[in-house]
């Protein structure tokens, strides 16, 4: 810790109060509290200190290049940032009626409308706020169809073993039985697993593709014509639409429902963890249950529509309409790249992660299906590295931190011995993926000929590698004073 | 091109590198029966000139009504230096902290952020939030059902006093898991404890205290939680943490306090922003913190010694269990929580509790403004913090039309909500309604219902 906390600051009487000091208030005792909360009272300016230094402990992609397999960390355009903070659309009541609404649902709306042609889906809802949420959604939608034509067995999800960990998890939510099938060597699906695996109680499969392994998975069309022969659905993680988008899209591939990460592929900002933003689309037979509510369009103007329009709806994810300030913002994106502009993404991502691929291919990395084009991403397995040095797929990821640069994705997906899972994304220079590529060539060399350095890394960080059990073990989660009279 | 910065020079040596022709042949594994030639029907690109023309066009469309609506967004007053620092790139544009070591700094705001939440429930472990305030009360039913050793009912006591869209959401979200929400019946405004003696030896996980509940008033907490737990059902607040500053926290509710606090974040510091992105809080006792969903930051020290922070406690978690893992989620709302911390930070307890009092002390001047109206009267007796139900002597809608012409947003419309009520508006005004504003309300107000007497008696 370089910086204290912020309970640490002494108290200054320098501080100006937004408002003044009501009169005496008329609420009844009963109700109030006794004790004071432990809030800092500090002044502005140690306020402003505090977190421009905080800030300055982080890596950014505004700072650092994120090679960060499956996570898409793309620049966030600083125009998307202030065109939806205009005070107009940041001051809007969620509940306010639709003539102080216009703006932000004629936005929402067109939103709808790019998305839709982008996934090749017939429907779409942006109420999901997050990409697991979207999953829900899914999931959810998936068991209203069946429900809806009697068929009560369907309580099956499949999900191949490289799988995200929010898709089984998802399935549990909803009360489903997750049923794992395995990968080939190949990368592509265990086709005749699959075949084992449906039957009349799968309600449905959950698929990214490209897949988590970075290949993409070239018998989809079979795959979509089990699945849908066993009478089961197909759901479509978006985690990866980078790799894809302009070139094809879930619904030609046949799938039934997608989510979508709007802070992956379109761009909005991943703020330390979060919001997200994780809009759903749906093929025709799954829009009357689509989450509410939706943006339509009437002859007087554009308007919600919920409950009353949408009687089949799975209802309401979240107390209003998910995050309408990631939506915005992924809307600006969308216009400002255009038609055009989107398929570019796609292409110079996959670029970017084909270049680095054989440059480390060239160098000596062992790549984790080699035979195959990469897609967005690809994994390397350091595998022989640490056999031969003790120098991980770990020491990798904080010796990385040590060259300016964020560690890829480690130890997923699970399949794949001590991998590495690295995705550039289309806005990153030559410039640096060859500055990554140098840096993971020095450390291999220095695996081999100083491997104890390499454990000891990161050394230019505010921390070095921090006791994670003793975290678990001991956890110390709230700060105490250490004069417990003080509160 | 648009945020690519590749010249063609670039290009050119790239796929030499790669041994491609064109960029096409990256996509050689795709069946080329899948694959087509351009987005069908997407709009050509606009500068960013363009489209901040576009986006002015639309904001300006929305306008800037005077905003008396609450309901769960409400429109506070945010100091200039919160979101100067929130979106600053470090913070805006970092990844989730699972690189502790390069995470520092969103690890400690959190960490001070649970913190600050802890004190102001009066709790002992908050996780670093989840979506939103109806997701986290979603997120709490499930948690208390794992949580409740001494019961193994699937059962949860709603009131209906509390938030429709948060009962409507956690019934969404946990249906699937075989859990019900069973309704508690209101009496003038608040939850009828009388009404409990019905429900007694029935075996509930979990009794929902909502304060201040879905109208603002003020429910009896205390006896709440002591009936709960004297029929060991687990007690689930939904507070507004502002409102905190001056309420009992649910940790001091009852004799033992409430088991588990969730609830709607924004109040602290977030934007109205259309409903979204808010975030949801959730603090709990420390012996059921292993069955909390989300994220959770620890302090512990590097092999050095020195102390730094960490994501803890990540068996509970989706990336981790899989299958069994306590929740779905994977994201925290960094952000909003980054801009919560930094609110807190700067208002303190004095700021807050101005802010709480100041809020309660203008939703009073409007009431009595508004019951001065022939026509209009209060709903409930209950006493309220910053909100309140009046009733109409005439349909809702019409009248908040008129006011919206006036531009002024006069209350939400309980009427669907609540048929049982009449003719029910629910109204708000925080500490960012000024004297001139209240008036302006009461004006508007006045001048329709006269308007319209005029028009019935002539």
């Amino acid at each position: 810790m370089v910086e204290p906390l912020i309970f640490e600051y002494h108290a200054s009487g320098g501080r100006s109060f937004t408002v003044k000091a009501p009169e005496a208030s008329d609420l009844p005792k009963q109700f109030l509290r006794k004790s004071k909360p432990a809030l800092p009272a500090v002044s502005e300016l140690q306020v402003v200190r505090h977190y421009t230094r905080l800030s300055q402990l982080n890596f950014s992609i505004d700072t650092h290049f994120y090679p960060l397999g499956s996570c898409t960390m793309k620049y966030n355009p600083k125009a998307c940032n202030s065109l939806a903070m205009l005070p107009e659309l940041l001051g809007r009541h969620p509940l306010a009626p639709d003539q102080f609404s216009q703006g932000t649902l004629e936005c929402l709306y067109e939103l709808q409308e790019m998305l839709q042609q982008a996934t090749g889906m017939s429907g779409v809802s942006l109420t999901p706020m997050a990409g697991a949420q979207g999953e829900l959604a899914g999931v959810a939608m998936i068991q209203a169809y069946h429900k809806t034509r009697n068929d009560h067995e369907r309580n099956e999800i499949i999900v191949p073993d490289a799988a995200h960990g929010t898709n089984p998890a998802t399935a549990t939510m909803c009360g489903c039985k997750v049923v794992e099938i395995p990968t080939r060597a190949d990368g592509d699906l265990d086709i005749d697993a699959l075949k084992a695996a449906v039957g009349p109680k799968t309600a449905g499969i959950m698929l990214t593709n490209p897949s988590t392994l970075g290949v993409f998975e070239r018998q989809i069309e079979e795959i979509a014509s089990i699945v849908h022969a066993a009478g089961g659905l197909l759901y479509y993680d978006g985690a990866n639409l980078n790799a894809i988008l302009g070139r094809t899209s879930p619904g030609a591939m046949g799938f039934d429902v997608v989510h979508l990460n709007l802070h992956k592929t379109f761009s909005t900002p991943h703020g330390g963890g979060g919001p997200g933003s994780g809009a759903v689309g749906v093929g025709e037979r799954l829009r009357p249950y689509l989450p509410i509510p939706l943006v339509i369009k009437t002859a007087s103007g554009y308007s919600w529509a919920a409950e009353k329009d949408c009687p089949d709806s799975i209802g309401r994810l979240s107390a209003f309409m998910g995050n309408v300030g990631v939506l915005l913002r992924a809307y600006i994106y969308m216009r400002m790249l255009g038609g055009e502009g989107m398929r570019r993404v796609s292409e110079y991502a996959v670029l970017n992660a084909n270049y680095i691929m054989v440059c480390l291919r060239e160098a000596g990395f062992t790549i984790a299906f080699s035979e195959r084009r990469a897609s967005h991403e690809f994994i390397i397995s350091v595998k022989k590295i640490t056999r031969e040095t003790g120098i991980s797929a770990m020491d990798f990821a904080k010796a990385l931190l040590d060259y300016g640069i964020h560690a890829p994705t480690t130890y997923f997906p699970l399949l794949v011995p001590e991998c590495l899972l690295i995705e550039p994304t289309e806005t990153e220079s030559i410039q640096e993926l060859d500055g990554f590529i140098e840096a993971m060539i020095a450390i291999r060399d220095k695996a081999y000929s100083d491997p104890e350095a390499l454990k000891a890394a990161p050394l230019t960080m505010p921390v070095r590698r921090l006791d994670d059990v003793r975290a678990a073990k001991h956890p110390n989660l709230v700060w105490q004073p250490p004069d417990e009279q003080a509160i | 091109m648009p945020f690519i910065p590749h010249t063609s020079g670039d290009l050119s040596a790239m796929l030499k590198r790669i041994g491609a022709e064109t960029l096409d042949d990256l996509f050689d594994e795709i069946p080329a029966n899948l694959t087509m030639q351009a987005i069908p029907g997407a709009p050509e690109g606009m500068s960013e000139s363009e489209i901040s023309s576009l986006m002015h066009e639309r904001a300006g469309t929305d306008g800037r009504p005077v905003c008396f609506m609450g309901a769960g967004a409400y429109d506070h007053f945010v100091p200039a230096a919160v979101w100067q620092l929130t979106t600053r790139g470090e913070f805006y544009s970092a990844y989730t902290p699972y690189q502790a070591e390069a995470s520092q700094g969103t690890l400690q705001v959190i960490y001070e952020y649970q913190t600050m939440m802890a004190s102001l429930t009066g709790l002992d472990i908050s996780n670093a939030s989840l979506y939103d305030g109806a997701t986290a009360f979603a997120e709490a039913c499930l948690m208390a059902v794992r949580a409740n050793r001494k019961s193994t009912s699937r059962k949860i006591l709603v009131p209906r006093t509390v938030h429709p869209y948060y009962r409507e959401v956690a019934f969404n979200i946990i249906r699937g898991q075989n859990i019900e929400l069973v309704d508690l019946p209101m009496l003038d405004g608040v939850t009828d404890v009388a009404a409990l003696a019905e429900h007694a030896g029935q075996d509930f996980a979990a009794v929902v205290i909502q304060q201040p509940n879905f109208f603002g008033s003020l429910e009896q907490v205390d006896a709440l939680t002591n009936w709960a737990h004297a029929e060991a059902a687990l007690v689930i607040a939904v507070a507004n943490p502002l409102a905190l500053s001056v309420l009992e926290p649910p940790g001091e509710w009852g004799e033992a306090g409430a088991d588990v606090a969730c609830g709607e974040g924004q109040p602290l510091g977030v934007p109205m922003s259309s409903g979204g992105p808010f975030y949801g809080y959730m603090v709990c006792r420390k012996d059921i913190v292993r069955q909390m969903p989300g994220r959770i930051v620890g302090r512990t020290v590097d092999v050095d010694g020195k102390p730094g922070f960490t994501l803890t406690l990540q068996a509970r978690e989706q990336h981790i269990r899989r299958s069994r893992a306590t929740s779905n989620i994977c994201t925290n709302q960094g952000l909003m929580v980054t801009a919560s911390t930094i609110y807190m930070a700067l208002l303190g307890n004095e700021g807050l509790r101005r802010v709480a009092l100041a809020s309660h002390e203008n939703t009073r001047q409007l009431i009595e403004g508004l019951c001065a109206i022939h026509g209009i009267t209060r709903a409930f007796t209950s006493p309220v913090f910053h909100e309140a139900v009046l009733l109409l002597d005439r349909p809702v809608a019409p009248v908040l039309d008129a006011l919206a012409a006036t531009g002024i947003l006069g209350g939400v419309d309980l009427t669907e909500f609540y048929p049982e009520l009449g003719n029910a508006l629910l109204v708000c005004a925080t500490e960012n309604r000024t004297p001139k504003h209240i008036e302006q309300y009461v004006a508007a107000m006045t001048a329709v219902f006269t308007t319209e007497e005029v028009r019935q008696h002539g």
